[in-house]
């Protein structure tokens, strides 16, 4: 089972762990809300209706 | 095949069901290779540091991938002057260039109790840094021409010399003497091969990025589309 004691090895572990999830975290944030503010800015101008 | 995806408005048809249905099944990938990730048996000789291999090998592997779709894009647009490839490639850069990011510095952290030492100035290492460098070379040339069309084709330009970093990474190894150790996955030489507990799980939490990068790949295409629309309309009720 789940085993997180990883001794010495933890500092690097725990850093490329956490440094991972920060970057994946920003990718998914910056593509979801720059697909909201686009697809905003597209809906005020009219321009959905006719587009998936 | 290649006409539907090619046009903007069966792309935007076709994307709008498959990125949400990929993010669901990329979710459920990384919360089966994050559980097999922290419960596998340590190494023999690695001991709990290759459980960094599940994130660091899968970041490489798509840091090259994405750098082939940025080639195949920038080859249609440069070619066909495909409009839909352009955007394509711009969409994949910021995404390629994390991918290369999390590579260097996973990569990094992982040599540091394994090889003594954080970076060496190494074929592999050398050839990924220069590949982040080129994602930066990309994105700042893009920046910086105002004319999409001539931004476009520069841009395409820079990425298709950079291809040829390509083959140097993957061959790095075999070519140079490098702290880095040669393929446990693929092309492992007999006995290198990785044991079946480590290479599901490295497939699995390959899978998972590969998911990924496929739903925001098409999310920020779709916003690119979006974009050029609305500065087309712009455009068009400037002129009126």
């Amino acid at each position: 089972m789940f085993d997180f004691d990883y001794g010495s090895y933890a500092p690097y572990i725990w850093s490329a762990f956490g440094i991972t999830a920060a970057v994946l975290g920003w990718m998914v944030a910056d593509s979801l809300l720059a697909a909201r503010r686009a697809a905003a800015q597209a809906k005020a101008k009219g321009l959905e209706d006719d587009w998936a | 095949m290649v006409s539907f995806l090619t046009n903007p408005r069966s792309f935007m048809a076709f994307s709008r069901i498959a990125a949400p249905v990929l993010g669901v099944a990329t979710a459920c990938a990384f919360a089966l290779g994050l559980y097999r990730t922290f419960t596998v048996p340590e190494d023999a000789l690695h001991g709990d540091t290759v459980r960094m291999m599940f994130i660091h090998v899968p970041a490489a592997w798509l840091a090259m991938f994405v750098y082939a779709c940025l080639g195949v894009a920038s080859l249609l647009n440069l070619v066909f002057r495909q409009a839909l490839a352009d955007l394509a490639a711009r969409a994949c850069a910021p995404l390629g260039a994390a991918f290369t990011a999390l590579a260097l510095i996973t990569g990094s952290l992982w040599g540091r109790p394994t090889w003594g030492t954080y970076w060496e100035w190494d074929g592999r290492m050398t050839s990924v840094l220069v590949l982040f460098l080129l994602w930066m070379a990309y994105i700042a040339l893009r920046a910086a021409i105002d004319d999409e069309a001539r931004a476009a084709r520069a841009g395409a330009i820079l990425a298709l010399v950079g291809v040829v970093n390509l083959p140097i990474i993957h061959y790095s190894v075999y070519w140079w003497n490098s702290l880095h150790q040669g393929s446990s996955t693929f092309e492992a030489a007999k006995g290198d091969a990785l044991p079946p507990v480590y290479g599901a799980t490295l497939g699995i939490m390959g899978l998972a990025y590969l998911g990924l990068f496929g739903a925001l790949w098409l999310t920020r295409i779709r916003t690119e589309v979006r974009l050029r629309r609305i500065r087309a309309a712009a455009l068009r009720a400037a002129e009126d």
